[in-house]
């Protein structure tokens, strides 16, 4: 067996020094009834690499892969192309097989990256300050609901209509133990956000206001007078962004007044995976801090007056705190992190807003070529590189038609909404910089075709 | 080009010359010291070229027109930061991380290959299901594995990582509770257990209370049968337990708790000491989360992602949480909201956007068929018998308070008692760093004062345990003698003992652009000088 270096003589050896006769003497506390002496019956035995290869290929290969064809899904988890050297290096043994970096000493290149990624996250959410990630875009959200609830001691969240349906899943979830009440819905196929009637809702007992940036149908909006609204009624407003790349051409949510900004970091640099491992981004303004869950990097200086970085305020953590603890969480996102960092790097600023203006210009391109198809209208006034399709019929068979003419033309709202059948003829469009001319060309004549 | 940093090059500025000591650049030799991505990248430098102009956009007021701040760097200047970087991390693929609880071994890179492949990397969760049916079968697989190694009902394979499996199995047992018309309001948790227990619990709305220890390292079953009641919802055991011991009463344990009318949580962070060798659906167990990322060696990455599929009995597997994938006929179909109310009404809900980590499931799925059942088996086997050796081969040097208890199991746990005055686990553990070594779990479990927790797994080979025995056995009894030069290890480590304290006091958590003092030479001055 490849991976396991004891030889027979070794073992005799060791359980020797050991005192025991076999074994079986070192598993002595199992009680005998628990105990399984043989393999366990009706499972394989140990396969070479080269066979354990064949049959992973044989499993990947009844997947459609993204790349195969003209691909156009969002809502939610978003196909970039991530540079080649972003995978390299995340596959440095001393970054993929290091553990969570309790021996700063020797852990000073996890630590670094960790401070470059929070200060990097910070700038693009426009906090004062970001964490060395949450799992995932939906659990980053609900984290930040309870966080509310600790700073204001309130207990009611009002989520906006635009929010991720499972994200406000998980949120619906989770409250429904923990006694939060939340106010929520599904959207209407309207061009506009529902944020005003969010500014007029909200009042002394509101804890937070949850907003998606872009929303789940692609719509943008000024959150200012949203913020102001909060703030006036002792509530913090909460934007949640599935699209962080949108964040080099739109306004950060923390610029407008936004107090915690949680995200899905999954389109910089980590991949499409199938969902997961993905990276919760979790950013707010500097007063919040010892209320914010998950690991924090900060900077400190050795005992020569070196520099160097400690994962920090940990009362706040499960370690130390326990049951009293901000959160539960402990093993993060950390080598989604690094890619999210790297592929940052690589960008800057200026690559950044470059990725962003073309992702915004092909969705444009492709949203005037697809409104074109008869029948077919576009919902939304604004967007970034997503948008809502109207269509003539239920959208959701249109898809599966146009994935058998080999295009992933989008993301039905009957997928997302299985209950709302006004929002049946809803389609989630995202156009990306890995979408050519020829793929808007190829689904525009395909969409056609199918709603002929 | 604009440099954010106008201070420019960092961290040791040694203009003034170098002695002995020093060097101009603060590097020694492979040592490479290496500035923040803020000090050495613009804001007009990027690593990526496109094909084509960005159209101008029409975006209004919510146009981002202030600077992001946001450095970029060359992809050879990349390439290089990240590597400088990377050498200043210790990791498996150097040597020995005997990390306890952690099951730092080994991670085959055939499991990163497989889950590089395009079928499973470039998959949206979104397509239609008949696009997706690999990747379901990759599930679906894992799944009757992790079932039939645990003697299991059924799994939940949504949780990102452990902690978030504890809350699915929480949550399960809560939704049983109400769906029984029952509020039960505490959940016990041993002293010894990880601080994600009693957190999670807590997190789902529940009282913590502490379940005491016998003096040989084990659940006080005696006076946990004292507190059951009709207001305790279940326990949170970890078996094996935290102190590296087979929690032999586990089944009169579970016994006891199921007459009560409470359910059995187990942490299976421990399971790599019993894989193929004890299912623990047959010790009573309603739920356990597993941590694929420490059985079945997916990578830690430097701090997850993990993964954390829960392992449910039959009484809590119809609460478990949406989505999760079903057979027929050799099609594989999504439970989510939408069919749930005929398929699934009882679930408790979702804990997660999607179906969870899918890239560890491909790589855990090939470690898994790459050990089989017999290896499996002899994973548990050499991971005690690792274990043991150390435990051994140190009890006479290290005081090792439960090693009358018998056999441990993957982990062998010493305490500080016997050192100099003066000094703790702190010193031993910064000594192991000179001598090559991450230190072992420190200061946890709480139950045993100034504790030494190390877990050598069984990818280590006997050569590597004697030498870090050896290692261990030196510092051990400079420790004892009281060795000032312990006190101030580790002296080759790329740092020196970092100051926690003003870290938390005045915390700096993000870069911000330094003032610069008049007269500061800049680093072409200081070159051409």
């Amino acid at each position: 067996m490849r991976y396991l270096p004891l030889t027979s003589d070794d073992r005799a050896a060791m359980l020797a020094a050991v005192g025991a006769a076999s074994i079986d003497d070192l598993f002595v506390d199992v009680p005998a009834e628990a105990r399984l002496d043989g393999a366990i019956a009706g499972l394989p035995d140990h396969a070479s690499e080269l066979a354990v290869e064949r049959h992973m290929a044989a499993l990947a290969r009844r997947n459609m892969a993204a790349g195969d064809g003209p691909f156009f899904l969002g809502a939610g988890a978003y196909r970039h192309h991530v540079p080649a050297s972003v995978d390299h290096l995340i596959q440095r043994g001393e970054f993929l097989t290091a553990y969570t970096p309790y021996q700063p000493e020797i852990a000073q290149g996890t630590l670094q990256m960790l401070f470059e990624f929070q200060s990097q996250v910070a700038r693009l959410l426009g906090t004062d300050v970001a964490n060395a990630s949450m799992y995932d875009g939906s659990t980053a959200c609900w984290e930040a609901i309870v966080m509310a609830r600790r700073v204001t001691r309130r207990g009611k969240a009002l989520l906006s209509t635009g929010l991720h349906p499972h994200y406000r899943s998980v949120a619906r979830t989770m409250a429904n133990y923990t006694g939060d009440v939340l106010v929520d819905g599904d959207p209407a196929l309207v061009p506009g956000t529902d944020w005003a009637a969010l500014a007029a809702a909200v009042d002394k007992e509101v804890s937070c206001v949850v907003v998606q940036y872009p929303d789940i149908l692609g719509r943008i909006d000024d959150m200012a007078a949203l913020a102001s609204a909060c703030q006036a009624a002792g509530a913090l407003l909460i934007a949640v962004v599935t699209e962080p790349v949108a964040l080099g051409l739109i306004k950060a949510p923390g610029e407008m007044g936004a107090d915690i900004v949680v995200g899905e970091g999954q389109s910089i640099g980590v991949g499409l995976q199938f969902g997961g491992p993905y990276l919760g981004l979790f950013g707010c303004k500097a007063k919040y801090v010892r209320q914010m869950p998950g690991r924090l990097c900060g900077e400190t200086a050795d005992a020569n007056g070196k520099r160097g970085f400690v994962l920090t305020l940990s009362t706040r953590e499960q370690h130390i705190r326990r049951e009293k603890a901000t959160s539960n969480i402990c093993t993060n996102s950390g080598l989604c992190a690094l890619a999210f960092s790297i592929h940052m790097t690589l960008l800057g600023e200026a690559g950044l807003r470059h990725l962003a203006g073309i992702n915004h210009g092909r969705a444009q391109a492709a949203a005037a070529e697809l409104a074109k198809v008869p029948g077919v209208s576009l919902l939304n006034s604004g967007f970034f590189n997503e948008f809502t399709l109207v269509l003539p019929k239920a959208a959701r068979p249109v898809i599966h038609e146009l994935a058998e003419k080999g295009i992933l033309g989008g993301v039905s709202l009957g997928r997302l909404y299985p209950d709302n059948d006004a929002l049946a003829n809803g389609l989630v469009v995202a156009v990306t910089e890995t979408v050519t001319e020829e793929d808007i060309a190829a689904f525009a004549a395909a969409l056609k075709e199918v709603l002929a | 080009m604009t440099a954010l940093n106008r201070a420019g090059w960092r961290p040791e500025m040694n203009a003034g010359g170098v002695d002995d000591t020093t060097t101009f650049t603060g590097n020694r030799a492979l040592m490479l010291e290496e500035p923040l991505i803020f000090e050495i990248g613009g804001s007009e430098t990027t690593g990526v070229d496109f094909d084509e102009a960005a159209p101008a956009a029409d975006l209004g007021t919510l146009a981002r027109s202030a600077p992001i701040g946001l450095p970029g760097l060359s992809e050879s200047e990349t390439v290089r930061h990240y590597t400088r970087l990377s050498r200043q991390n210790y990791a498996i693929d150097l040597g020995l991380f005997p990390l306890g609880s952690c099951t730092m071994k080994h991670n085959p890179r055939l499991n990163e290959k497989v889950a590089r492949m395009p079928g499973f990397a470039d998959v949206h969760p979104l397509q239609p299901q008949e696009t997706v049916q690999g990747a379901y079968a990759v599930i679906h697989e894992l799944a009757e594995w992790l079932i039939t190694l645990t003697g299991m009902h059924s799994v939940a394979m949504s949780p990102k990582a452990g902690a978030h499996g504890e809350l699915c199995g929480i949550l399960c047992i809560k939704a049983a509770l109400e769906a029984r018309g029952e509020d039960r309001r505490v959940i016990l948790v041993p002293e010894s257990a990880h601080g994600t227990n009693p957190a999670t619990a807590a997190f789902a709305g529940f009282a913590v209370e502490d379940i005491p220890a016998t003096g040989e390292g084990r659940v006080d079953l005696t006076a946990l049968k004292a507190r059951l009641g009709p207001d305790v919802a279940g326990v949170m055991i970890t078996n094996p337990n935290t102190c590296g011991l087979f929690e032999r009463e586990m089944k009169a344990i579970s016994d006891a708790v199921h007459a009560a009318g409470g359910y059995v949580y187990c942490d299976g962070a421990n399971f790599n000491a019993i894989v193929g060798r004890v299912r623990p659906g047959d010790l009573g167990v309603d739920a356990m989360h597993i941590n694929l990322h420490k059985t079945f060696s997916t990578p830690h990455g430097g701090g997850g992602p993990g993964s954390g599929p829960v392992v449910l009995s039959e009484a809590l597997a119809p609460f478990a949480p949406l989505p999760f994938v079903t057979s027929e006929d050799g099609r594989f179909r999504l439970i989510e909201e939408e069919n749930a109310g005929e398929d699934h009404p009882q679930t408790f809900g979702r804990m997660t956007a999607f179906h969870g980590q899918m890239g560890m499931f491909t790589r855990a799925l090939a470690y898994i068929l790459s050990h089989g059942a017999d290896g499996l088996k002899q994973v548990a086997e050499d991971a005690v018998l690792n274990a043991n050796y150390v435990l051994r081969s140190l009890e006479d040097v290290l005081d090792a308070p439960f090693a009358a208890s018998g056999p441990c199991m993957h982990e062998a746990l010493f305490s500080d008692r016997g050192l100099a005055e003066g000094f703790s686990t702190l010193d031993v553990a910064k000594g192991l760093i000179d001598e090559g070594y991450h230190p072992m779990t420190v200061f946890f479990p709480l139950v045993v004062h100034g504790a030494m927790l190390i877990e050598p797994t069984e990818t280590e080979s006997k050569a590597v345990l004697d030498q870090f025995i050896g290692a261990l056995r030196s510092i051990a009894l400079r420790a004892k003698n009281g060795d000032p030069a312990l006190k101030s290890a580790p002296h080759f480590a790329p740092r020196a003992r970092l100051d926690e304290t003003l870290a938390a006091r005045k915390p700096v958590l993000a870069w911000s652009e330094p003032e610069v003092a008049p007269g500061t030479p800049s680093l072409s001055e200081i070159g051409g000088s």
